[in-house]
């Protein structure tokens, strides 16, 4: 796509506090989400889950289930389709499992009754015989050549020796040579880390309601990132046609990259294909845990030389992650981004991921990134403390600017990654006192961003208001940003717009939600479809004036006439030409599709300061502020809100957020008491300060805001505990216990 | 399941004993129905005790109070006499759960779940506090100290209830207070714990103490070595350290998803040290 | 299982309904009363998302059995709004920004009423120790603490 080349403008609603049209329905209770639609004749499904972390299925009989009053359908992973790709077979075989368990929680069957009681206890009934296996949940153990195979035959082409079958992917990225920069440094420091598996943890588990008829067709209600994207992958897995299925997104109740693919939808359509009536199922908080995704656990060294100016000369990173039981491609963003921040002549990354009997990875906020950002901006932190220098100004020294080689390979455009670290070096947090016992962080953090499919509708309502289709759940938010374009491109009020999110049927595929790409492509396509709108007035009113289409031109939400030749008209408001519109060729709409570029890469800087409890080995979070380049922010609140959000997440990973797996690899704390996201006393006011460097891609600036700020708290706490405490902490989440056992050893 | 609502104590133990199944007494809920969502439980009978006469009120006598059985923590934390008079009792029970789950919760349900961890019981016990247990033949008072036996495991039987429980009168220039460590500020079950009660001599040293852990061991532990560390001094560092060091050596933990042993060791005789400086001074004490 | 019949007032309106002994005020308000404004996020008191009143009182719908809404006054969000008009913490959480995808915000809003009724004037310590119990996975809690603010400093001087 061409970019736009515009004059900075003055935006009239983009930028404005606007509420949001969906808010009433919010905190009015009103709002449907994912568990909260029924349909008549409705049974609900439960799902049999494997207690083993590895085993063979031996057999499954499901005769006494079958036979319970009540129950109306059992379904395994025989019901679903055969022949797909590979990708989408491995989500098949995680909704059902094929011959194996591979993880704690793995579903195996399903049953649909005519109450959640008696689906349950029809479960029960369902025996299932295993032939246990040896397992493995560790990464570093699951790469070795005497691990636990998880699943064989899908190992990276050639398996380097002494490395285990479950390697089943590897990368590497970087210029220039990291010996000879190391040999020109005046400090090197190489460490290892490692990083828990975290959880999305979003609030509103996954919940789904199906219907199949006789003649194939079906429909289905799910809370979804994307709709097109669980149409692709339950056709498939149904063995249907993608016309034969119509998918409408609920409203969402949290995602975070973890509600991109399917784990309940294909069940509940088996089930509604077998039991000929609606079929609902809703996952409970433990099965969410347990069979659902979460990000990557890791191990990683990072080695990195710098002079004793604070230039760095080279850096090396070695990430080695689990995506859990199914080949998983995080790694290679991992491997990206890890020193994305810095303009360095001599890098290189190297990525792994290895088969383990956790649950399959589900993408989670900027995935792979926090885990290697973090590696590498401990190891920055730790040469700029024995070398004396300012964090801050280390930073700045050696930031990626426009025109810098990025360590993966393009160079980039303008970004704002300067003027953010400008921002923190102003900011009164930085030159804050501290007491005894605190530490202050600092971390830079990265994101791609992504743009993507997109097709959206935008009509021209007879009485002067515009609705939007378009096909992104909204998420946080968003449905107020792209009416707020909208509003701006036609020079309308942003009342007059509103924007639904359609259904698989009404509009044109669109990617998920994800990558922070909806602000940024949805926007893209909405100002796009409003141009195209606008020329279609133009048009209506050249006829009505008899002139040319050329010699009329759209301001401020009407249409007036241009150029020596056009004439004397008043100007005809968008209401005016939207009454005339059946008298001046039938309804006005405006339509864009397109697959889009440019999205723009996002940089964010975290400040963080810390108090830890040597007795303890407890940690408090004083006082945080996250800094981040938005492009430009359409909604402020909600960019805002992204900054806050994804810093909270981020701060959960770093102190206590953790999958923890006992030797026979059960998952021990399915459930938020001993999975432990951050509740609203563990925090601080969460200050953030937004930066706007126009993105180039855009017509209106937009970066994609949603990612980059869950990467630098990882780093930024740690490199403030590990201040505050006078040990390096190289281990994710630091716990207590894991605090407190580094206080003790250092004495 | 069925699901029954005496209205007298005698009811309540009448429907228990003729149950042959399994039953389960509801009074707060916090902890049966999460045994019930989770299938650990599958009772035949549920027992709901909040509409017996008497066991949602809180009364005064001899000096100290008569607390209900269903009285839940909000309301604990409501009563101005009690929190003055045991406000180490009071922050126990108070930092059961969420604001939702002080809605809700009850002491006696805190102490016949048996946990380990159980924030109630290990001021209870530094208290001295003592259960009435209504049973087939009647009442009967039984030491709180006496109630847990092991993690899930109490000696109250199963066709009694506890019905109300007596916190005594205490000697003036007496505080108590309750500390726990939990990796997040709310919402978490204790890792370890410490309750201490103290009462003071004119001369601001301590003359009767009573040092309570809990999380460190099947049941809660009273340490009367570090009891014994106490009497006769005003809490000092050397002091405070004897009585880490006792603590500390009570304990005998388990490693769990929660924390491991020897974290729990060493932050069990932290707490105690600093739940005794808050004691100290609630009992008027200053250093 | 046999179901029970209960009586009960909800959002001020006499309500009865039958459920079976087991059955959680949650489940009997989701399915049974058409309320589906309390949501359930782990189904064991630990994300107050099913936040009601019972009595006066705060809970989690998840932890009370139907049946023990006997005779008791149960508030649901979809009761906090009064008429057309928005409660003030309602409105102040539309226009601070306090909620990003809302599945936690029925909940938050109810606990943050409860709050509000016993301590008009709560610090921001006491608003978040209070909330706590209340967990939202998008916001981070700032702009709910501010909102709630918000509302209060309204609430008192209207």
């Amino acid at each position: 796509m061409a970019f736009d080349t515009e004059p900075k403008r003055d935006f009239k609603v983009v930028g404005r506090r606007v509420a949001r049209p969906d808010g009433i329905d919010k905190v009015t209770g009103r709002a449907l989400y994912g568990a909260d639609m029924s349909a008549p004749g409705m049974l609900m499904g439960a799902i049999l889950r494997s207690p083993h972390a590895h085993a063979e299925i031996v057999s499954i009989d499901v005769t006494a289930a079958v036979a319970l009053d009540g129950v109306k359908a059992v379904v395994t992973g025989a019901d679903f389709a055969d022949a797909m790709d590979a990708a989408t077979a491995d989500v098949r075989d995680n909704c059902l499992a094929r011959g194996k368990v591979l993880y704690d929680g793995h579903a195996v069957a399903a049953v649909a009754a005519a109450s959640g009681a008696i689906a349950r206890a029809a479960l029960d009934l369902i025996k299932v015989e295993y032939r246990v296996l040896p397992s493995v949940t560790d990464v570093d153990l699951a790469m070795r050549a005497d691990a636990p195979v998880v699943q064989a035959g899908r190992a990276v082409e050639v398996v380097p020796v002494g490395l285990s079958e479950n390697v089943t992917d590897h990368c590497e990225f970087g210029h220039g040579d990291p010996e000879a920069g190391f040999a020109a440094a005046d400090l090197v420091i190489d460490r290892s880390f490692t990083t828990a598996a975290t959880h999305q943890g979003y609030i509103e588990p996954h919940a789904c309601l199906a219907s199949m008829g006789p003649d194939g067709k079906a429909d289905l209600w799910c809370t979804t990132q994307g709709q097109w994207a669980v149409r692709t992958a339950c056709s498939a897995i149904l063995g249907m046609r993608a016309s034969q299925l119509r998918v409408t997104a609920s409203e969402i109740g949290g995602g975070f990259g973890g509600k991109t693919t399917v784990f309940i939808e294909p069940v509940a359509l088996a089930l509604s294909r077998k039991a000929g009536r609606p079929v609902k199922i809703v996952m409970s908080r433990t099965e969410v845990f347990r069979a659902t995704g979460p990000t990557v656990a890791s191990s990683i060294d990072v080695k990195i030389g710098m002079t004793k100016e604070g230039r760095i000369t080279a850096g090396t990173a070695t990430l080695r992650y689990t995506g859990g039981a199914f080949p998983c491609g995080t790694v290679a963003m991992g491997a990206q981004a890890a020193f994305a921040a810095y303009d360095l002549a001599a890098v290189r990354t190297f990525g792994w991921n290895a088969l383990t009997n956790r649950p399959k990875e589900a993408a989670y906020r900027a995935p792979g990134a926090p885990q290697a950002i973090y590696a590498v901006e401990s190891v920055v932190d730790e040469l700029c403390q024995k070398l004396a220098l300012d964090p801050l100004e280390v930073r700045l020294l050696n930031a990626a600017r426009e025109g810098t080689r990025s360590s993966y390979g393009p160079t980039f455009e303008a970004i704002g990654l300067e003027a953010t670290l400008e921002a923190a070096k102003a900011h009164p947090h930085y030159a804050a006192p501290l007491a005894a016992g605190q530490g202050r962080g600092l971390s830079c953090g990265f994101w791609f961003n992504f743009g993507g499919n997109t097709s959206v509708s935008l009509t021209i309502n007879t009485d002067g208001t515009v609705g939007i289709t378009e096909g992104n759940p909204d998420i946080g938010g968003s449905r107020a940003a792209i009416s707020q374009m909208a509003a701006e491109e036609l020079g309308i009020p942003y009342e007059q717009v509103r924007t639904v999110i359609a259904d698989t049927s009404s509009l044109g595929h669109n990617d998920v939600t994800d990558g922070s790409r909806v602000t940024f492509a949805v926007g893209l396509a909405v100002i796009k479809a409003a141009r195209d709108a606008i020329a279609k007035m133009c048009a209506r009113v050249a006829r009505i004036w008899g002139i040319d289409p050329e010699a009329v031109e759209w301001v401020d939400g009407a249409a007036r006439p241009t150029g020596p030749n056009a004439g004397t008209f008043p100007p005809m408001t968008l209401a005016e030409i939207a009454a005339l519109s059946f008298k001046t060729g039938g309804p006005i709409a405006g339509h864009h599709e397109s697959n889009a570029d440019g999205a723009g890469v996002s940089f964010g800087v975290h400040l963080v300061d810390v108090e830890v409890d040597r007795e303890t080995g407890a940690t408090k979070v004083l006082r945080y502020t996250v800094f981040q380049d938005a492009g430009k922010a359409v909604q402020p609140d909600y960019v805002e809100g992204q900054m806050q959000g994804g810093a909270v997440q981020g701060i959960g990973w770093a102190l206590n957020e953790e999958y923890i797996h006992d030797a026979e690899g059960h998952l021990l704390n399915p459930g938020f008491l001993d999975y432990r996201v951050p509740v609203a006393s563990d925090l601080p006011p969460i200050e953030a300060v937004i930066l706007e460097i126009p993105n180039p891609g855009h017509p209106y600036g937009v970066r994609g805001v949603g990612e980059t700020p869950i990467v630098p708290p990882l780093a930024a706490i740690a490199n403030a505990v590990s201040r505050a405490a006078g040990v390096r902490l190289t281990a994710l989440p630091m716990s207590p216990p894991r605090v407190l056992k580094a206080l003790t050893a250092q004495g | 399941m069925r699901y029954a609502r005496p209205e007298t104590a005698t009811e309540a133990v009448g429907l228990l004993a003729n149950e042959a199944g399994v039953t389960r007494v509801l009074a707060g809920g916090t902890d049966v129905l999460v045994q019930l969502r989770a299938g650990s439980v599958t009772p035949d009978l549920i027992v709901d005790i909040k509409r017996i006469a008497g066991l949602r009120a809180i009364t005064p006598e001899a000096g100290g109070f008569r607390i209900g059985a269903a009285v839940s923590g909000a309301e604990l934390g409501e009563h101005a006499a009690l929190c003055a008079l045991w406000p180490g009792v009071v922050e126990g029970c108070n930092l059961i759960g969420s604001t939702q789950v002080q809605g809700r919760a009850t002491m006696a349900g805190n102490l016949c779940n048996g946990s380990p961890a159980a924030d109630a019981v290990p001021g209870l016990v530094a208290a001295e506090a003592t259960a009435r247990i209504e049973g087939p033949t009647g009442p009967r008072e039984c030491a709180v100290a006496d109630i847990p036996t092991g993690p899930g495991k109490t000696a109250v039987q199963r066709d009694e209830i506890v019905t109300s429980i007596f916190l005594p009168a205490r000697p003036a220039r007496s505080g108590d207070a309750y500390l726990r460590f939990i990796p997040r500020t709310e919402m978490d079950i204790a890792v370890a714990s410490a309750a201490v009660n103290l009462t003071l001599a004119t001369d601001g040293t301590i003359a009767a103490a009573r040092v309570v852990l809990g999380a460190v061991a099947p049941t809660v532990v009273l340490v009367t070595e570090a009891a014994t560390a106490l009497i006769g001094n005003r809490p000092d560092a050397a002091t405070l350290a004897t009585l880490q060091a006792a603590c500390s050596a009570a304990c005998n933990p388990i490693d769990d998803k929660r924390g491991t042993a020897e974290f729990r060791t060493q932050v069990a005789g932290v707490l105690a040290k600093r739940a005794t400086l808050i004691a100290y001074a609630r009992a008027g004490g200053s250093l | 299982m046999k179901t029970v019949p209960v009586s009960t007032t909800i959002n001020g309106d006499a309500a009865e309904f039958i459920c079976a002994p087991d059955e959680t005020l949650l489940d009997v308000l989701r399915n049974r009363m058409g309320l589906t404004g309390a949501k359930e996020g782990c189904g064991t008191g630990d994300c107050g998302a099913c936040s009601v009143t019972l009595d006066g009182r705060l809970v989690c719908s998840c932890l009370v059995l139907g049946v023990e809404a006997e005779g008791a006054e149960i508030a649901t969000i979809e009761g906090l709004a009064t008429g057309d008009g928005l409660h003030p913490l309602q409105q102040a959480f539309i226009d601070h920004a306090a909620l990003q995808c809302g599945i936690c915000t029925p909940g938050i809003l109810v606990a943050a009423k409860a709050l509000l009724d016993k301590n008009p004037d709560p610090s921001e310590t006491e608003l978040r120790y209070w909330l706590a119990g209340n967990l939202c996975r998008c916001t981070g809690y700032d702009k709910i603490i501010r909102a709630v603010q918000a509302a209060a400093r309204q609430m008192r001087s209207a």
